[in-house]
């Protein structure tokens, strides 16, 4: 005997107490599959026969089988289940699912399983207890269907039991091997005269001429590509039956697909003669069809019939409904399944025009798979949140709209005329794309959670909970608007330690970190001291609103690493941008790079300008202190005669005070006065996007190039000095030598090594995509005044930098993961996450001073 | 000799004329450290040296030195104990604090308790003393270091050596005709109140520490609850059991002034405002008043958003009406002490259920707040930057939804009443704007016919003719008949 059980299921083993349960479950399913109330019964009382904790072996029954329910995996229950109430538990756990509830019942003499049960070694098991169970079994063995099981099987002897062989089968919905090409269709209502032309410009070709009888039409796609409709193909329109006959051929000769929507099925109901209301078009439908013959009705009444609830395809990453899908949904089978898909969820209130009010599904969804749907006129179809509605109300007057697939490119036809009148006006256009009014609003519930973010660019990264919350915290209260926050970016390594002598960085190191990883091509960049500021810039607010989903009027923003505004004053800021924009149109770069906005990553100088407080009440104090406190100790020498312990104490003051004098000096170099936007200079060193682009692909000669370019427009942006590296080269190792020796004696704060390609992966993962040598008196802001003293620096060498360079790495690929989607359109809360991310991780206690 | 940073310092001289019945060199015998030598000696810190800079029988000084390690103070003394948040340049181990403190208790201890093997009388006896200590990086300014050092006897200067950017980077010098016990015991004590912080953990027993060090001195400085405090590290249990101690040599009980004139603008933000209000506790009332209004609209479910540490739900939990509550803050640290200050881990079920703390934020939407009777925000919509209330009025008004919304914020026509506050400047740090009545009332009806409210605003606190309340209110009923339009 053959059963063929979906391969999605929750699967209930029914029979008394030694009728081979267990056996049978071993013997067709794997363990990990069977959740057996013997085993939870042993769980929670340590003894698989006491019989008094039945509540509590059935609830942790329920949980097992049901978390593996939420995860889509089939499901076997090993219990007598011989009581139609507890029979009825099951049932009700699997709609919760969506699971379809199987009846395997093991129907055998209750004399047979008496004879067993005294037999069993592992427990004993009263007498007259499967009699018992028998009785009650087969009471209720034909209401089955009724209780809910959708499929039953009985088997009533051990011949029986012994030939039975199972097959999984996956569930209808389930087409995930099914990948297209699909040209997938909103909802037709009956408009004929669109739908050709729809299928005409999608490059149909039609199979036979039009003629005004029954028979079946049919096109098809010269490269094998599938229509594939939404549902509703009738009423309101002018021309059901046509519409019918086009659809039906289309799906019986395998060039089209369908899935059901509440029109075709108030129509079945009607063809089946139950009672509806002629209303909502159906009236126009069931007229022209009482023109036609019953076999024609018939066949129309099978068609509708066979339509699925929705499919899941595409390996999983497209779900087509009528009314949408839930991500719990897709791909499983229940009444709630078929009633949502058609319908869509609804609470039962009624809105003014007396329609249901639509529950906004799609604002929560999260799913991986897009769903598209139709089903709700809308003036555009459009994307939100990986969904998109393709009913435009072609019978309102509207447009007939395809979206292909995966191409995710939409055709559209106009009406011809409006055919009905909408009880509810659609809605107008807005301003906003659909997904920039829906990311009007973030929500703080999306990103609470340990998050792990798929980054393309390298591994997944993982957030851990705190650092989430910590970033959501300086977000609330420091963050600019989100949706300019596309993107944050790492931090950079320090260069491994120089091992001994009077320097803590050194090129030789970071020229032997990349040199040892195989690197051939370097850049080498100067290092500006200033503060890190991203700026997005776009032609003008209208592009802002437009691309962005702005509204606060800017054309562009300068924010910090971490997310704040960089000016506190709106006026210059606008300045700024509106400056740079003006930069990349004399030199051509909006339409060199097809874009009308651009991000630039860059160092804002001078230092003081952000940081003057910090810099006077931590530096330069820090300078005067140290300096002050050699000088008071210098001048109580001064009168008397030096011992040799005082003799060292007089060096070592003199040692302090000059190097007190370096810091305020090094300091001082990153310092000028600002009073306009004249005093700042902007020193972009990456492009990294603009529409439809991340330049992370383009090799950093290519960023500099394009930068100077800008540069050369506005005195208020400044280049960047390079130099493209070999490390393999001695003359190259030398010349990046004295550039950094001469650079940083300047006062410079150092420079950057890189390789050119930007990206490159390595055996063991992500190079470092760059890191800092800085200059030995700068490294005095960082490390204290007399870091080099050598009793100091000794110390300082010992600085871990393996966990920097992992955290750079991270950030590193997270924050252009954020980036990417951004260009790809994402939903707000999916760039969000990454920028919400790179700031966590920023959270992660790494020495600041690497 | 360790290759340290070369810091903080106390020079001391005492000085002696000829008609004197002693020579100024005998500073040797009452700081027991002879003159002709160097001394030097390890402290946990770093490396304490002394010795004298001049030594004529008229004049002697003694230079104490403090070499410290400034990597040490960075790394802690293992390297668990990273201290990585602090920040690594900073003058801490440049100017005098608490290290030096421990150094001239360390190499003076015989001193300080007054005695001298070989000049037992003079040590009991007042001479004329300079004193110079620095650098200090003073949290306050030169009237402050006045205010310490004058009450007691000292005439003193204070020089800045900041060079016009490190603002109150000083050298202090002291002169007076000063026992030496004394003069070390009060620099021991008032070094550490300059820079404001100590490096040791402070208990009970630092309490005694400083009554023995302290005495009738402190007892009768008119600074007295502001030393105690910060000698304490403002553990204000601890200065409590202090100057409970130290009354008993205290006969006058003068009031002394109030710490927050010093520091002011150098305090931590908390919610809270504490710059500049009335003396009436007129939080008390916002709350009193908020708490009065919930119960008037039978209310049960209570989202309070920006909660702090709990304030207004303390009010709340007393009264059955309110069956749920949940405190909504972007702090973590408010909620993890608002948990403690209502122990829930502790409690039972039943609490935990009506209670619960979760982290949330005003600038983003949260489903979690959605279905409740009413939400509060007290005095947290100017913590909002003006450009980001948008995202509040569409995650409160337009997601969340609550029947009833009570809003309190400052008036800024009241400002105009505070002394300390010049024109357009803010009541707290961290507030991001303040707005008139005139302001408030705009922005309450627009929001109000923007998302389907009903809007009530009225002044908060004593009303002034021409300024009206400190605070103002705004109460927010969903309207029913309005509730399409969002």
């Amino acid at each position: 005997m053959k059963l063929a059980i979906p391969d999605f299921a929750l699967v209930c083993l029914i029979g008394a107490s030694g009728s081979g349960k267990s056996g049978f479950a071993a013997q067709h399913f794997t363990a990990t599959e069977v959740v057996s109330s013997d085993e939870c019964r042993a769980r929670v009382t340590d003894d698989a026969t006491t019989l008094d904790a039945n509540e509590d072996t059935f609830e942790l029954l329920q949980y097992i089988a049901s978390m593996r329910l939420k995860r889509r995996m089939l499901t076997v229950i090993d219990a007598t289940s011989v009581q139609k109430a507890d029979r009825a538990h099951l049932v009700s756990l699997g709609r919760r699912f969506h699971a379809l509830p199987v009846a395997i019942v093991l129907d055998l003499d209750p004399a047979l399983c008496e004879e067993r049960n005294k037999q069993r070694k592992d427990r004993t098991v009263k007498t007259n207890v499967a009699q018992r169970h028998s009785k009650s079994l087969r009471k209720n063995l034909r209401g089955l269907q009724k209780e809910g099981f959708r499929q039953v099987y009985i088997l009533r002897s051990l011949d029986e039991i012994e030939s039975v062989s199972i097959t999984r089968e996956p569930l209808w919905t389930d087409q995930r091997g099914e990948h297209g090409p699909f040209d997938i269709i909103g909802d037709v209502h009956g408009c004929y005269e669109e739908l050709s032309e729809l299928l005409l410009s999608l490059g149909y070709v039609f199979d036979q001429a039009y003629e005004d009888n029954e028979s079946l039409l049919s096109a098809r796609h010269p490269q094998g590509r599938q229509a594939f409709f939404v549902g509703d193909i009738t009423d309101r329109g002018p021309r059901n039956r046509d519409c019918l006959r086009l659809v039906m051929g289309m799906c019986a000769n395998g060039t089209a697909r369908i899935v059901v929507g509440n029109h075709d099925y108030k129509l079945l109901q009607y063809l089946r003669g139950k009672k509806v209301n002629l209303t909502h078009g159906l009236d126009l439908t069931a007229a022209e069809l009482s023109d036609c013959s019953d076999e024609f009705r018939q066949q129309v009444s099978k068609f509708i019939y066979d339509i699925r609830s929705h499919q899941w395809l595409d390996d999983g990453n497209l779900v087509i409904a009528h009314a949408g899908l839930k991500e719990s949904m897709h791909g499983r089978g229940s009444g709630a399944v078929r009633s949502f898909a058609m319908f869509g969820e609804t609470s039962g209130a009624v809105d003014e025009f007396g329609l249901p009010v639509r529950l906004e599904w799609a604002r929560d969804y999260r799913g991986k798979a897009s769903v598209v749907f139709g089903h709700t006129p809308v003036p555009d179809a459009q994307w939100l949140n990986n969904t998109i509605c393709l009913d435009t109300g072609c019978v309102f007057g509207g447009k007939l709209t395809a979206l292909r697939w995966p191409e995710k490119e939409i055709i559209e036809v106009n009406a011809h005329k409006e055919y009905a009148t909408p009880v509810k006006p659609i809605a107008a256009v807005r301003g906003f794309s659909a997904q920039q009014d829906h990311d009007l609003l973030l929500y703080f519930d999306d990103f609470v959670a340990k998050q792990r973010i798929e980054c393309r660019l390298g591994r997944a990264v993982t957030i851990p909970e705190e650092n989430a919350l910590a970033a959501l915290e300086s977000m609330s209260r420091f963050g600019i608007d989100p949706r300019w926050l596309i993107y944050l970016p790492p931090t950079m390594a320090a260069c491994p330690t120089t091992p001994s002598g009077a320097y803590l960085e050194h090129p030789q190191q970071a020229l032997e970190h990349y040199r040892s990883r195989g690197i051939k091509q370097l850049v080498a960049e100067e290092k500006h001291m200033g503060s890190r500021a991203l700026l997005v810039v776009t032609r003008n607010p209208e592009v802002a609103s437009s691309r962005f989903g702005t509204d606060d009027g800017k054309a562009g923003v300068v924010y910090t690493r971490t997310g704040k505004a960089y000016f506190n004053d709106d006026a210059l800021e606008a300045q700024i941008i509106a400056r740079i924009s003006a930069a990349m149109q004399a030199s051509g770069l909006w339409q060199e790079l097809k874009t009308d906005w651009v991000l630039l990553d860059a160092e804002l100088l001078p230092w003081s300008a952000k940081a003057l407080e910090m810099i006077n009440a931590q530096y330069l104090t820090t300078a005067i202190a140290a300096e002050n406190s050699a000088n008071m100790l210098l001048e109580a020498l001064r009168h008397r005669t030096l011992t040799e312990e005082l003799s060292q104490l007089k060096e070592k003051a003199v040692l302090q005070q000059s190097n007190a004098q370096e810091l305020e000096k090094v300091v001082g170099g990153y310092c000028w006065p600002v009073n306009s936007i004249e005093d700042y200079r902007i020193a972009p060193f990456h492009i990294l996007a603009v529409e439809g682009r991340v330049f992370v692909d383009q090799p950093h000669s290519w960023h500099m190039q394009f930068l100077e370019k800008l540069a050369a427009e506005d005195a208020v942006l400044t280049t960047t000095g390079w130099k493209e590296i070999n490390p393999f080269n001695d003359d190259d190792c030398e010349s990046l030598i004295t550039w950094w020796t001469e650079h940083t004696g300047n006062g410079g704060e150092g420079l950057v090594l890189k390789p050119m390609a930007f990206t490159v992966r390595g055996s063991k993962g992500l190079i470092q995509p760059a890191m800092k040598m800085r200059g030995k008196e700068y490294l005095r802001i960082i490390y204290g005044p007399d870091y080099d003293m050598p009793h100091n620096i000794e110390r300082l060498r010992d600085r871990g930098l393996g966990k920097k360079f992992s955290l750079a790495e991270r950030e590193y690929v997270l924050g252009l993961e954020g980036l990417y989607r951004f260009v790809e359109n994402a939903p707000l809360a999916e760039v969000h996450a990454c920028a919400l991310g790179v700031l966590a991780l920023e959270s992660e206690p790494v020495d600041p001073r690497l | 000799m360790t290759t340290y940073l070369l810091t903080m310092q106390l020079e001391l001289t005492l000085f002696a004329k000829a008609s004197d019945t002693y020579v100024a060199t005998d500073l040797g015998y009452l700081l027991h450290k002879n003159p002709a030598r160097v001394f030097s000696r390890a402290i946990s810190a770093g490396t304490v040296t002394v010795f004298y800079s001049e030594t004529t029988e008229t004049r002697c000084t003694a230079v104490l030195y403090v070499d410290v390690d400034p990597i040490a103070l960075v790394r802690g003394k293992n390297k668990q104990d990273s201290g990585l948040l602090d920040q690594y340049v900073n003058t801490r181990p440049y100017v005098a604090n608490s290290i030096l403190s421990v150094a001239i208790n360390k190499s003076f201890a015989q001193s300080m308790a007054g005695k001298s093997k070989d000049r037992q009388a003079l040590a009991e006896q007042s001479l004329s003393f300079n004193a110079v200590v620095g650098p200090v990086d003073c949290q306050g300014d030169e009237e402050f270091v006045l205010s310490l050092f004058e009450p007691l006897g000292y005439s003193c200067s204070v020089n800045s050596v900041g060079k016009g950017v490190a603002g109150n980077l000083f050298s202090i010098h002291l002169s007076a005709s000063v026992r030496l016990a004394d003069l070390l015991n009060q620099l021991y004590v008032l070094i550490p109140v300059l820079d404001n912080s100590k490096h040791w953990w402070v208990d009970e027993d630092e309490v005694e520490n400083l009554f023995n060090k302290g005495g009738p001195w402190l007892a009768q400085h008119p600074k007295r609850d502001l030393i105690t405090k910060r000698a304490l590290k403002h553990r204000r249990e601890l200065a409590d059991i202090l100057l409970d101690r130290l009354s008993v040599f205290d006969d006058s009980q003068e009031p002394t002034e109030e710490e927050a004139n010093i520091t002011a603008g150098k305090t931590q933000p908390t919610v809270a405002d504490t710059r500049s209000e009335p003396q009436v506790r007129l939080h008390d009332q916002r709350l009193e008043k908020v708490a009065q209004l919930l119960q008037q609209h039978a209310v049960n479910r209570v989202l309070d958003i920006g909660c702090g540490e709990g304030k207004l739900i303390k009010r709340l939990l007393k009264n059955p009406q309110f069956t749920n509550i949940v405190g909504v803050d972007p702090s973590i640290r408010s909620l993890r002490k608002a948990r403690e200050i209502f122990y829930l881990e502790d409690a039972g079920l039943a609490l935990n259920e009506r209670l619960q703390f979760q982290l949330g934020s005003l600038t983003y939407a949260d489903r979690r707040l959605r279905g409740f009777d009413a939400a509060t925000l007290v005095e947290v919509i100017e913590h909002i930057d003006q450009n980001r209330l948008i995202a509040l009025e569409r995650s409160l008004f337009g997601d969340a939804r609550p029947g009833l919304i009570i809003v309190t914020t400052p008036n800024s026509d009241y400002n105009a009443l505070f002394e300390k506050l010049s024109a357009g400047e803010f009541r707290h740090d961290d507030h991001r704007f303040e707005w008139s009545r005139e302001e408030f009332n705009a922005w309450c009806n627009k929001i109000a016919s923007e998302y389907g409210y009903n809007v009530h605003t009225e002044p908060l606190g004593p009303v002034d003719d021409q300024y009206g309340a400190p605070s103002q209110l705004a109460a927010f009923t969903v309207d029913m008949a309005g509730a399409q339009i969002a």
